[in-house]
């Protein structure tokens, strides 16, 4: 009797940190921040719920372009993202060899040191006197105002840099599970090399891609130390936005607001994206 | 509590019989209880306990009970001190009180988000003493009740040595929370080796020339008064139609892509590298900057006019070494200290005896640096005459909480463009 007591209980009670630590962490800021975005009023005399909607339609109306913006960015990056981490991946999975670690490891070493700095690495190198513009600007192949920061290939470079492990990784998984002998079962068959990627290897690595694009997508849409440190004003991003209201503005309604329509925005894609590729062989291929 | 009376029959009758359900329980708890934190997260404002002025008890509540600790934390600006701190070091040397100098407030708006958790909570933000701009943040901090009431019978040499208009400012009547560090201008910076001409005016600012280098600030009211002057509008005066003809123009300057970026404190190394030729700045950095790195930096107030600031000195009111804090304020106004801190920021000093003293002190030099000691004794941008003051105009003066919520909402889509 007691022991089916306890077997009854035993899965609750294995949920019940996870369950804790979800609504300590998720539930209880979420619901302030639904709260906040609801409320009126001013950081001095205080802000009250007043179920005040306005506040959204009034946020997307002015800042629908920086909205817009960061998903291209965002989408931008992890297509190049794609086009640049799988062929490492490939490479490490097929071609490594014994070393395969070492090549991971050297792939990673930059992450030791904080994004931030590194960033700020980069406005030195990219600087408009710096050793990258300047040899440029006197051989005369651009004018004197050029200038690579302040652009949005800067801010997109800077983010592409910065997310390389989390698209690289994920695929360099899904091709290191491939079993060899399926490979070889192809070329069998009289499958040429690309018809062997095409119909074998690539649906075989999507999962891992899928893992990839909602690790990269959805930070690099939010980001906003690479568009704050390498852009200008023409490169503003949502989370610049949402940030400067926050901790600048004392604005709290309107970013809650806004940081609710770019979850919102973000859900959607994904859940788009997923339904796309088809999620439910996806999370099972990459379950397993 | 006392026990519940069971001999009550209807009481008795509703704890055994059963009313609704437990799913239907449960359901209305989670409503309830949604609904219930929803409104119970406001953000409680801490306005109107302290706003219009510190009453004389108010004074002595505060200060009552409280002594020298022998240490303070000083929150300022960068470049607003000589990196060596020799005011500091005088300062421990004459009373032992060691400070802390941070240079962690780069811009107004940043300042007053990042600390004002910790006060509406009544916590300590780390520091005893903080300089802050008269800007609508001053305001905020003011009418939260976030500033300590000064004892001004304790700060003797600033009754006796303050110029007269930093005794009667707009923004601190009677100086119950603040008294001045410096004041400044906000005028044009540019590298005259990149511009290839000299600057004067507001519409440089403006010059398709320039484009991607000319620099602008973040901070909502600098940006602003300069648009305000650039349509003609004196900031003080200006009405919530010029303030939208000023943001159409700025619009109109960054859409051109003149602006490379809007700055806060940081535009000063932006000149440094290249990045901008032409910017916004505050009079004294330019000079600083000059000395400090050997650099040949112009600063001009445009012919259409620049704008006036002053910086003050407040103790938070939660400051755990408010009394050292207070010797510190008053340190500043002694005529010697105030004369060496004035010479090497070259802001508008509010010791106007100072200028004596730093004559004084650069006649004991020689050779060159004699003749920039007495250049910043002598400089209009550290003791303006009224010829200077004329062309200078002050902030926007909000009436309302409203306005400055209107007035913020026309610019910052600008700065966050």
């Amino acid at each position: 009797m007691k022991n089916r007591v306890k077997r009854q209980l035993a899965p609750y009670l294995l949920v019940l940190p996870g369950g804790v630590w979800l609504l300590i962490f998720f539930a209880v800021p979420m619901i302030t921040m639904l709260s906040l975005s609801l409320q009126e009023g001013d950081i001095v005399n205080g802000y009250r719920f007043t179920g005040h909607w306005q506040t959204y339609v009034d946020a997307i109306s002015a800042y629908q372009t920086q909205i817009v913006r960061s998903l291209i960015y965002g989408a931008i990056t992890t297509i190049i993202l794609i086009a640049l981490a799988f062929p490492v991946a490939y490479w490490i999975a097929f071609h490594g060899g014994k070393r395969k670690s070492t090549y991971l490891f050297l792939l990673l070493l930059p992450f030791f040191v904080s994004f931030v700095l590194r960033t700020i690495s980069w406005r030195q190198i990219l600087t408009d006197e710096g050793p990258v513009v300047s040899p440029l600007k006197s051989i005369g192949l651009v004018g004197d105002s050029f200038h690579i920061l302040g652009t949005p290939a800067a801010v997109i470079g800077g983010l592409v840099y910065n997310f390389l492990p989390f698209m690289v990784l994920p695929i360099y998984v899904a091709l290191e599970r491939i079993d060899p002998r399926v490979v070889e079962a192809s070329r069998d068959l009289y499958a040429d090399p690309i018809t062997t990627f095409r119909k074998v290897i690539f649906p075989l690595a999507l999962p891992g891609v899928f893992a990839g694009v909602l690790m990269t997508f959805v930070p690099a849409s939010s980001d906003y130390v690479n568009s704050e440190v390498l852009g200008s004003s023409g490169t503003t991003m949502i989370g610049q936005v949402i940030q400067a209201q926050y901790l600048v503005n004392s604005d709290y309604p309107t970013a809650s607001a806004l940081s609710f329509v770019l979850m919102a925005v973000l859900l959607i894609g994904v859940f788009t994206y997923a339904r796309m590729l088809g999620t439910e062989d996806v999370m099972k291929v990459a379950a397993r | 509590m006392s026990a519940p009376n069971f001999s009550d029959p209807s009481l008795l009758r509703g704890l055994t019989q059963r009313r609704f359900g437990r799913r239907d329980a449960l359901k209305l708890s989670g409503l309830a209880a949604t609904g219930a934190a929803l409104a119970a997260c406001g953000v409680q404002g801490k306005g109107a306990s302290n706003s219009a002025s510190a009453a004389p008890d108010a004074i002595a509540q505060f200060w009552n009970g409280k002594a020298k600790n022998g240490k303070l934390s000083f929150a300022g600006w960068p470049l607003y001190m000589d990196p060596k701190q020799p005011e500091l070091k005088q300062f421990t040397a004459k009373t032992g009180i060691k400070v802390n100098y941070q240079e962690v407030i780069q811009e107004m708006g940043p300042w007053f988000a990042k600390v004002q958790p910790q006060l509406s909570a009544g916590q300590s933000i780390g520091y005893d003493l903080m300089v802050i701009t008269n800007s609508f943040q001053f305001t905020q901090f003011r009418d939260s009740g976030f500033l300590a009431p000064l004892d001004l019978a304790k700060l003797p040499n600033y009754t006796k040595n303050a110029g007269d208009a930093y005794k009667k400012e707009a923004f601190d009547p009677g100086n119950q929370y603040s008294i001045p560090w410096a004041s400044g201008m906000t005028g044009i910076a540019y590298d005259r080796s990149k511009t290839k001409r000299d600057i004067t005016k507001l519409s440089d600012l403006w010059d398709p020339a320039f484009k991607g280098k000319v620099g602008m600030f973040s901070d909502i009211q600098e940006l602003a008064n300069f648009g305000l002057l650039a349509v003609g509008a004196d900031p003080a005066k200006s009405t919530a139609e010029d303030w939208d003809k000023a943001a159409a123009k700025l619009k109109e300057q960054k859409d051109k892509d003149i602006v490379r970026k809007y700055y806060d404190q940081s535009y000063v190394d932006a000149l440094g590298s290249g990045e901008v030729w032409i910017t916004q700045a505050w009079s004294g950095d330019i000079f600083q900057k000059n000395i400090s790195d050997g650099t040949d930096f112009q600063f001009v107030i445009p012919e259409e006019g620049g704008t006036i600031w002053t910086d003050n000195m407040t103790i938070p009111i939660t400051a755990e070494n408010p009394v050292d804090a207070l010797m510190l304020m008053d340190f500043f106004y002694e005529v010697p200290i105030a004369a060496s801190l004035a010479s090497y920021i070259n802001y508008v000093c509010p010791v106007p005896a100072a200028q004596a003293q730093m004559r004084a002190d650069a006649g004991k030099l020689t050779g060159e640096d004699k003749d920039a000691a007495l250049a910043v004794a002598n400089s209009k941008l550290v003791f303006p005459t009224a010829a200077e003051y004329a062309k200078l105009h002050y902030y926007v003066a909000f009436e309302s909480v409203s306005e400055q919520q209107k007035f913020q909402k026309t610019f910052e889509p600008i700065v966050l463009g």
